[in-house]
């Protein structure tokens, strides 16, 4: 499942809802992204910050993320599987990402859970807007995103069964 | 005469001065490419957004796509920085 939302979500009761009536399910694995209060300038600057906006394109979001979720079910052995992604403004602290992947077995419900977050965080068509005292600027994209994610095209991980 | 949905996000949307437009480029623009050219002229907001297409992402019809891909009236085609979600 893909959510797109500008409210706030509760890791624990999202959980539950997902994995509560399933008992072939054996772990889950849960990735709660953060806005840190810190933002890297990229040029070895720190600067701390006090809101951020998060831009996305409504229509292909959906569509990107759907795609991500689809290709994570089909390289690994999933009973269940959540993104949800949120939008507008945001504050250090605030929750911004969440993925849930459940499976029988560990590896597959980690494997999947780093492939997702990779995977959205250089292919889901959203924009981080920080504002700091020296004003506001756009988070620029990270080398060490991509590399990230492009570990998951070279070779396709087989998940234990 | 075609017309093309554009969409600018980001800093792109800050520097163009629009988020989206609707626009009847001439019809001999078949490409991306050739598209993004002629979208440069529209402003000099426009030129500075376009300069470094190193910085820019494309998408049509909520695809990604680049530079050589082709582009058709009726087409919704967004303009946007790397992204950075996650």
């Amino acid at each position: 499942m893909i959510r797109v939302q500008r409210e706030d979500f509760d890791p624990a009761e999202e959980t539950n809802a997902l994995v509560a009536d399933d008992h072939g399910i054996g772990g889950v694995v849960t990735f709660t992204g953060l806005v840190r209060e810190i933002a890297d300038l990229g040029d070895g600057r720190d600067e701390p910050i006090s809101a951020m906006a998060l831009e996305h394109y409504p229509g292909m979001t959906e569509k990107m993320l759907a795609r991500i979720e689809a290709e994570a079910l089909e390289r690994w052995p999933l009973s269940a599987s959540l993104i949800i992604h949120r939008y507008g403004d945001l504050e250090p602290g605030d929750r911004i990402v969440f993925v849930l992947t459940a499976s029988a077995h560990r590896q597959a419900a980690y494997e999947a859970n780093m492939f997702l977050v990779d995977w959205l965080k250089t292919k889901a068509p959203f924009w981080k807007r920080e504002d700091a005292e020296t004003g506001a600027h756009w988070v620029k994209a990270r080398g060490s995103d991509e590399a990230a994610a492009a570990r998951w095209s070279a070779s396709p991980p087989k998940a234990a069964e | 005469m075609s017309e093309m949905k554009i969409l600018y996000f980001a800093w792109l949307r800050g520097k163009t001065g629009t988020g989206a437009e609707t626009i009847h480029p001439p019809a001999e623009i078949s490409t991306l490419g050739g598209l993004v050219e002629w979208l440069k002229t529209r402003s000099p907001g426009h030129a500075e957004a376009l300069a470094d297409l190193a910085m820019v992402s494309f998408a049509v019809n909520q695809e990604y796509a680049e530079v050589g891909d082709p582009v058709k009236s009726g087409d919704e085609i967004a303009l946007f920085p790397p992204v950075t979600g996650g």
